[in-house]
């Protein structure tokens, strides 16, 4: 039997190409997203390894802020009793935060969250271990900094020149005093390093004379742990101290947990990819098997059981599976490595390493691509074994499929059903939950729409062969009617592109809604011309807020201060702004009381929070603060909930009084006569030319988000394109089916006058009607559940309305009809180059 | 529309093939499949093509009907010479001038009976000749199935079908490939009836390859066709007549 398959399956190349394409494209985006993590993670593993390779216990201590003043840090004293410890070799001690230096043009080099600036330990020898200057030396003096090499180069920065550095406060020039390199992981990712000198660092990120870590080296082959216990005896209580081998464990955990997602969701499109791939495989197991019904029968006359018969199919399925697995596994390895260069190419640094070829990738792509072909095929191998012997003998050609669709149509709509009423149920739960309904509603409404495709086929062809009739004549209506001939055929093939287009149009109509959602929310809600931020995510300082009050032009400032109070036993937060600035920058509507009241030290309420409290103007309600400090305050006005606000609106000066480590994560600006250049202009020069410090108007306040919206449906349609191309080889195989089972009709209407030309009309026409077919089941059924998804949030997401991007759709569509030219270039071809004496030739 | 029925008319000349030769292959491979054939097919006339398999009957049909290049010779269709034509032409050239009765495969399986007759219309463009169609339909006894597709029709059905599309966009010469190959004797018989009408009553040029004695009998002439040569007509033939001419070739034994 085995055999047989492998002469049939030497038989069938060119027929079975799509499949193992198909197969090979699937198993290689599994394999290289795995081989591509393997030795990511590696990568990174080995750079953690490195990283915490001289240190054998780090010590840190960083304090909550209430218990700052107890317990600031790791004084000098601390780190001398480490240094006097037996077995310590060497302490680096530490204390770093935010620090960024602008480029040539005055931009921030680096993305905000990977600068950092670090104090410079040298050690006795004067050498800090964790840098390699390569000009230059480490800082010894306040005004000296030094600077990690790709930096110092993306600025143009030489030894002796004058560097601006950004820290949360002003900016302040510094002296470069040397250039170095350094294993530390956020530098290598394509992040800043400074280093300052040690009492420089002290007094931006802590307190004079005091550390956040420490690093311990010891003598190698001495008991870390041994260590680490002596280290502990002699730190403050609050500090923390894990050997070197522990941190490097759990950032590679973290590293893992990381990679891990990225996995995931390239998994999740290998999965799509496999999916649809299904379609294709058992449609031309299926035509394979229709193809050979005598040969089949045959078999069966002479002796062969239908159990036999099975399993040649699935033998040849087989070995299918092992070749396009092989080679897809190979691909899979090419792909892996082309990301990492494509990650060098978007400047997302990650460590050099050598590629991991593990045994999980092999595995993988041989028991996927296998199984998925082999399962696929298993229907149909089925069904070849149900020809009776005596078709052996028919001169008649079976004509296929003439079993009737009830039994498939009738389990199709009912799964339909339960899935269309669980997305609708779930979309009026709402929330997560009604999410989660909503998921597994679209996975069984996915599966019956599937299955009840070929039902579907004949009235949503039927309405647009009209069209086709009108504007291509006979080839239209021909082409139209062929569509419709293999109802199963036609759906299977649909369905690929319907899976790929039901994710693309979901995935649309949600971002570009919620994108209009939080335009209009921004342009609601925000009354202010300018929000002033850090770039680090890292607060505002007040000098800050003084130096734009005070800018010219600017007619109201408030920040949103981040505070919190505990109101009748429950911490609710609450934010400081400005009186009477407060309602000019943001939209305030109030309910009641007013807003002026702010100024004599009342508070303003949220509605919703006012009625969950119990409270109402006028109410004296007892609060404590931050510091545990109790006091009064009076309801001064109650205003309707928003994104924007926080539930309680509060002088800054009154929470000022209780937070010593105040919180300004954004300040609104308004400006007289509306925002202009100048006045941005003004608002920066305000704010010291800071490089770390984002002025956005309200236009760059909108791209924030929606450009993040944008990224993210980018990244998805590239990695569903692969679904297309799937879908592609499932026309093209469809098509060259279709082109050579009905090699005499065609050969009949070229006989009797159709020219080439218009054969090939008809093949192309019959690709699009099925293409387009497939795009209208795929963008109905996303447009459903991005209207169930979208009525989820919409409580949490005020202003949210369902939009369908009719310009996207319509690109759809069109990518659908170019889908199906494209994929019948070939099958056309080959229908208008039919040979007519063979083809009418009977039997 | 003549009602001399016996007597072939003048001398029009519905196509003609000149010394035509046919060669497959080359050197030692070299298989002659028409050797220098000359005839003519006469307007209005029925003329059946006979010979044992391998004969060139079938080729000799499809290179008049212009489905098949020829090596050398000419063929005309009316007043058109087939051997400068392209492919574009040719196609043109068989659905203008050219009706075709196939064995099987004669239909297109989506398309209702009288959409299948108007299809050499439809691929033209032209708007079909009503009364002239009503009156095929109504000499085949179509009319009652018009809204039928082909899967719902007998075998002699379809093939009366095809003879309808075949004479509904009045060809100069329609050539039928075995028409009756793959029907029952009686609905052989119906068929090869209505073509005997269409030839006496309407004036069509018929020209039809078969192997069968019997269908042989139906037409006003019969040329014989042997190793790729006429080696003999018979005019107003019995199907004895042309059964004992057949046994002539069997001495030579029948191979496919």
């Amino acid at each position: 039997m085995f055999r047989t398959a492998l002469r049939n399956v030497l038989a069938h190349k060119a027929r079975l190409l799509m499949t193992v394409l198909a197969v090979m494209l699937g198993v290689a985006f599994v394999s290289g997203t795995l081989v591509f993590t393997d030795t990511l993670s590696q990568a990174f593993r080995g750079q953690s390894a490195k990283s915490y390779d001289d240190v054998a216990v780090a010590v840190s201590l960083r304090p909550d802020p209430e218990e700052a003043a107890k317990n600031p840090g790791l004084s000098q004293a601390t780190v001398d009793k480490v240094a006097k410890l037996d077995g310590v070799t060497g302490v680096q001690p530490r204390v770093d935060g935010f620090a960024g230096v602008p480029d040539a043009k005055g931009k921030l080099i680096g993305s905000g969250w990977s600068n950092k600036g670090v104090n410079f330990a040298p050690g006795p020898d004067g050498k800090d271990p964790a840098l390699s200057f390569t000009s230059g030396d480490g800082p010894t003096a306040a005004g000296q900094i030094a600077l990690d090499k790709a930096t110092a180069d993306k600025g143009g920065y030489k030894v002796g020149d004058t560097v601006r550095v950004a820290t949360n406060g002003p900016v302040k020039e510094y002296a470069l005093s040397g250039v170095f390199t350094t294993e530390d992981g956020a530098v290598n990712a394509g992040g800043s390093l400074v280093v300052f000198d040690a009492p420089v660092a002290q007094q931006l990120y802590l307190k004079p004379g005091y550390y956040s870590d420490l690093n311990v080296s010891a003598a190698p082959g001495a008991d870390d742990e041994k260590l680490r216990d002596e280290v502990l005896k002699v730190v403050p209580k609050a500090a923390t101290a894990q050997t070197g081998q522990d941190l490097a464990d759990e950032q590679a955990r973290q590293i893992e947990s990381g990679l891990g997602a990225l996995n995931q969701t390239l998994l999740g499109f290998a999965g799509i990819a496999l999916f649809v791939g299904v379609f294709l495989i058992s449609n031309t197991f299926t035509m394979l098997v229709a193809q050979r019904t005598k040969e089949l029968a045959l078999m069966r006359a002479v002796g062969a059981s239908r159990r036999q018969i099975t399993r040649s199919v699935l033998a040849e399925a087989g070995i299918v599976g092992v070749v396009a697995s092989a080679v897809g596994y190979l691909l899979g390895i090419g792909l892996a490595v082309g990301l990492r260069s494509g990650m060098a190419a978007f400047d997302m640094k990650v460590p050099d390493g050598d590629l991991v070829l593990g045994t999980t990738p092999v595995l993988a792509a041989f028991g996927v691509g296998v199984v998925i072909t082999m399962l696929a095929a298993w229907l149909p191998g089925r069904r070849a074994a149900k020809i009776p012997p005596v078709a052996a003998m028919n001169s008649v050609h079976a004509t296929p499929n003439a079993k009737s669709l009830v039994v498939r149509n009738a389990i199709g709509a009912a799964i339909t059903a339960i899935g269309a009423v669980l997305i609708v149920l779930g979309a009026n739960a709402g929330g997560d939950e009604g999410r989660m309904t909503i998921a597994g509603g679209a996975f069984a409404t996915l599966i019956g729409i599937i299955i009840l495709i070929p039902f579907l086929s004949r009235p949503v062809i039927a309405l647009i062969r009209p069209f086709f009739v009108k504007v291509f004549g006979i080839s239209g209506k021909l082409a139209g009617l062929n569509a419709v001939r293999n109802p199963r055929r036609t759906g299977a093939t649909a369905s690929a592109l319907a899976i790929g287009l039901t994710l693309v149009t979901g995935l649309t109509v949600i971002g570009v809604s919620a994108g209009q959602a939080l335009d209009k929310m921004t342009v609601d809600q925000i009354k202010a011309d300018y929000m002033v931020t850090m770039a680090s995510g890292g607060g505002l300082s007040d000098e800050a807020l003084k130096a734009l009050e005070k800018a010219p032009g600017v007619t109201a400032v408030s920040p949103q201060q981040a505070g919190a109070l505990d109101i009748k036993g429950t911490y609710v937060s609450a934010s400081g702004v400005t009186p009477g600035a407060i309602e000019k920058v943001l939209k305030v509507e109030v309910v009641n009381g007013s807003l002026a009241t702010l100024g004599q030290g009342r508070i303003a309420v949220a509605d919703k929070t006012a009625e969950k409290r119990g409270l109402k103007v006028g109410d004296s309600v007892p609060v404590e603060y931050l510091d545990k400090k109790k006091g009064t305050l009076t309801v001064g006005a109650v205003y309707k909930d928003s994104e924007f606000l926080s539930p309680v609106l509060v002088d800054t000066k009154i929470l000022d009084a209780h937070d010593p480590e105040k919180y300004i994560p954004q300040i609104f600006v308004s400006t007289e006569g509306g925002p202009g250049d100048a006045h941005e202009q003004a608002l920066i020069k305000a704010m010291g030319d800071n490089p770390a410090i984002t002025v956005m108007d309200q236009k760059d306040i909108r791209d924030e988000f929606g450009g993040q919206i944008n990224l993210l449906l980018n990244i998805m349609y590239g990695l569903l394109a692969m679904a297309l191309i799937i879908a592609v080889l499932g026309v093209v195989n469809t098509l060259a089916m279709s082109v050579f089972e009905r090699q005499q009709e065609i050969g009949m209407i070229r006989a009797i006058g159709l020219d080439r030309r218009r054969v090939k009309r008809m093949v192309r026409l019959e690709a699009v009607v099925i293409s387009v077919f497939g795009a209208v089941v795929g963008i109905g059924l996303g447009t459903f559940l991005a209207w169930a998804i979208g009525k989820t949030f919409e409580a949490s997401l005020p202003g949210y309305g369902l939009v369908v991007p009719w310009d996207r759709v319509g690109i759809f569509l069109v990518l659908a009809a170019l889908v199906g030219v494209l994929a019948s270039l070939w099958p056309a071809r080959s229908a208008a180059r039919l040979n007519m004496l063979t083809a009418i030739k009977a039997e | 529309m003549t009602t001399t029925p016996t007597v072939p008319r003048a001398t029009a000349v519905a196509a003609r093939a000149t010394e035509l030769t046919k060669v497959y292959g080359q050197g030692e491979t070299q298989v002659v499949a028409l050797d220098r054939v000359s005839v003519d097919f006469r307007q209005g006339e029925f003329t059946a093509i006979m010979g044992p398999s391998g004969s060139g009957k079938s080729t000799l049909m499809h290179c008049v009907a212009g489905l098949d290049s020829f090596s050398s010779g000419s063929v005309r269709i009316g007043d058109t010479e087939l051997s400068a034509l392209k492919d574009k032409q040719l196609t043109q050239l068989r659905r203008d001038k050219i009706g075709f009765i196939f064995q099987a495969f004669n239909l297109l399986p989506t398309l209702t009976a009288m959409e299948n007759i108007t299809l050499p219309m439809d691929i033209t463009g032209r708007r079909a000749d009503q009364a002239w169609v009503q009156k095929v339909i109504d000499m085949l006894g179509l009319s009652g199935r018009l809204k039928h597709r082909p899967t719902e029709l007998s075998g002699g059905q379809q093939q009366r079908v095809a003879v309808a599309r075949a004479l509904a966009s009045r060809p100069e010469i329609i050539f039928g490939d075995e028409p009756t190959g793959n029907l029952d004797s009686r609905s052989g018989a119906e068929v090869l009836g209505f073509l005997r009408n269409s030839v006496r009553e309407l004036g069509q040029t018929v020209v039809m390859v078969t192997h069968d004695p019997v269908a042989a009998s139906y037409a006003d002439r019969v040329i014989f066709l042997a190793d790729g040569r006429i080696v003999d007509e018979m005019l107003r033939p019995t199907a004895d007549g042309v059964l004992d001419r057949m046994k002539a070739f069997d001495t030579k034994g029948r191979t496919s």
